[in-house]
């Protein structure tokens, strides 16, 4: 990136460095077309911005990068939000809300980047979409990718390997804090015509790690509600909820007891330290920190009075 | 354009909350809501500073979101303004609001229920 402050004599190596479209050899010996137009002005445009400053140029590369970035991130929210249709709720859809606004603005990025290759011209264009027909699958290694490939691969391209790879071998360091951790939806029944039936509590609290009564605890404090637990350790709320608004206090509930606020990992542990307090300790950091305690605040009198206040 | 990490996850501000909650757990402001019979709900107002008085706060509110209330006293939590129906939404709206409401931190109000 340094080596731009002189762009008349470098322009054909530079081009072989960083240039998106800028295939030097042809598979045909065609090194004419393509190599001229970066040579002679589209590279020269795009790289050095004409002829202004090396941070514009970063700022540019920065931006690439930052689309691939995008792009590749894409697909794999589709992936996280498929399971979450089919049945496991996300803790962290809250969080994806923002996501969402954030790809609004990766569309604007990539409008920005299309005028900016408008600007370029049409050569670099073109050389472009050509790549994009023969870049094979990286994985697997067809295409370009192919072993005995001589062609030089783009930077992009590349770019998208790395994080295609990174994706599919270490989802963890690719994603960053945007983790899902998922438990089982509640199963929601109606007793009744006022209690509900919490189902599964069990088994989402053995998921979560935590005591059935601890959530219990915190279910009953949040709705403002009581209730009790019957035979087959199902829990009965007083009240009619529906599943989703379990599934938001439940959400609450893992962000404020489950998750290690540190690390954003849900691998965690609920213990009472010294004075009574409740700790949570984090089993992949380490870190530990308190927990206020579940406290049930005013509930009004709902229903009918009987001879309370005499 | 700032770079990406930066923007989702910010280390520093998680730890900085941290020590606030610790600091000051018992100035909350709780919003909670109470299922009665039928689709009715009721919503509860808890801690709200000393320094207001709650009737004034009351009498505005009852007017701004169409629902009556009253001011219950309770022994533990003190007064509680009780209001009819689902208002969590437009009372914490009205407690952070500068202009017209009461101008408070939303962080120290927080919201219960479903």
């Amino acid at each position: 990136m340094a080596d731009v402050e002189s762009p008349t004599e470098r322009k054909p190596r530079k081009s072989v460095a960083f240039s998106e479209g800028a295939t030097i050899v042809d598979p045909n010996g065609n090194v004419t077309e393509s190599s001229e137009m970066n040579g002679g002005k589209a590279s020269a445009e795009s790289h050095t911005a004409g002829d202004k400053e090396v941070d514009e140029v970063t700022d540019m590369f920065k931006d690439l990068a930052k689309k691939k970035k995008k792009k590749s991130s894409k697909p794999k929210e589709g992936e996280e939000e498929a399971p979450a249709a089919d049945g496991e709720f996300d803790p962290s859809a809250l969080k994806k809300k923002k996501k969402k606004v954030k790809k609004v603005d990766a569309d604007d990025f990539e409008a920005k980047l299309a005028e900016m290759a408008g600007e370029k011209g049409e050569g670099e264009k073109e050389t472009q979409e050509e790549e994009e027909v023969d870049q094979g699958d990286p994985i697997k290694g067809t295409g370009i990718w192919v072993h005995t490939e001589t062609k030089p691969i783009s930077y992009n391209l590349l770019l998208d390997r790395f994080f295609t790879l990174l994706h599919s071998t270490h989802p963890d360091l690719a994603s960053s804090g945007t983790k899902s951790y998922k438990i089982p939806p509640p199963q929601c029944l109606r007793e009744g015509n006022k209690k509900t039936i919490f189902a599964n509590i069990a088994e989402i609290a053995k998921r979560m790690k935590r005591s059935d009564e601890h959530v219990t605890q915190f279910l009953f404090a949040e709705l403002g509600t009581s209730g009790s637990v019957d035979g087959s350790r199902r829990l009965v709320i007083k009240g009619r909820f529906q599943q989703k608004q379990i599934e938001n206090v439940l959400r609450r509930y893992i962000m404020e007891y489950v998750t290690c606020k540190t690390c954003r990992s849900p691998d965690t542990d609920l213990n009472k330290g010294e004075n009574r307090l409740y700790f949570v300790t984090c089993n992949s950091c380490g870190s530990r920190r308190s927990v206020s305690a579940i406290k049930t605040g005013f509930s009004a009198q709902v229903g009918k009075r009987r001879r309370q206040q005499g | 354009m700032s770079i990406e990490n930066l923007k989702t996850f910010d280390p520093f501000a998680e730890a900085d909350e941290d020590t606030g909650e610790t600091k000051q757990s018992q100035n909350y402001i709780h919003i909670r809501i109470q299922q009665r019979n039928g689709r009715k709900t009721l919503t509860t107002v808890q801690g709200l500073p000393k320094k207001f008085d709650q009737k004034k706060i009351l009498k505005v509110i009852k007017k701004k979101f169409a629902c009556n209330g009253t001011i219950v006293n309770d022994t533990e939590m003190g007064e509680v303004i009780q209001l009819q129906g689902d208002q969590r939404k437009d009372v914490q709206e009205f407690l952070v609001d500068k202009k017209e409401g009461l101008g408070l931190d939303s962080k120290d109000i927080k919201v219960h229920g479903f």
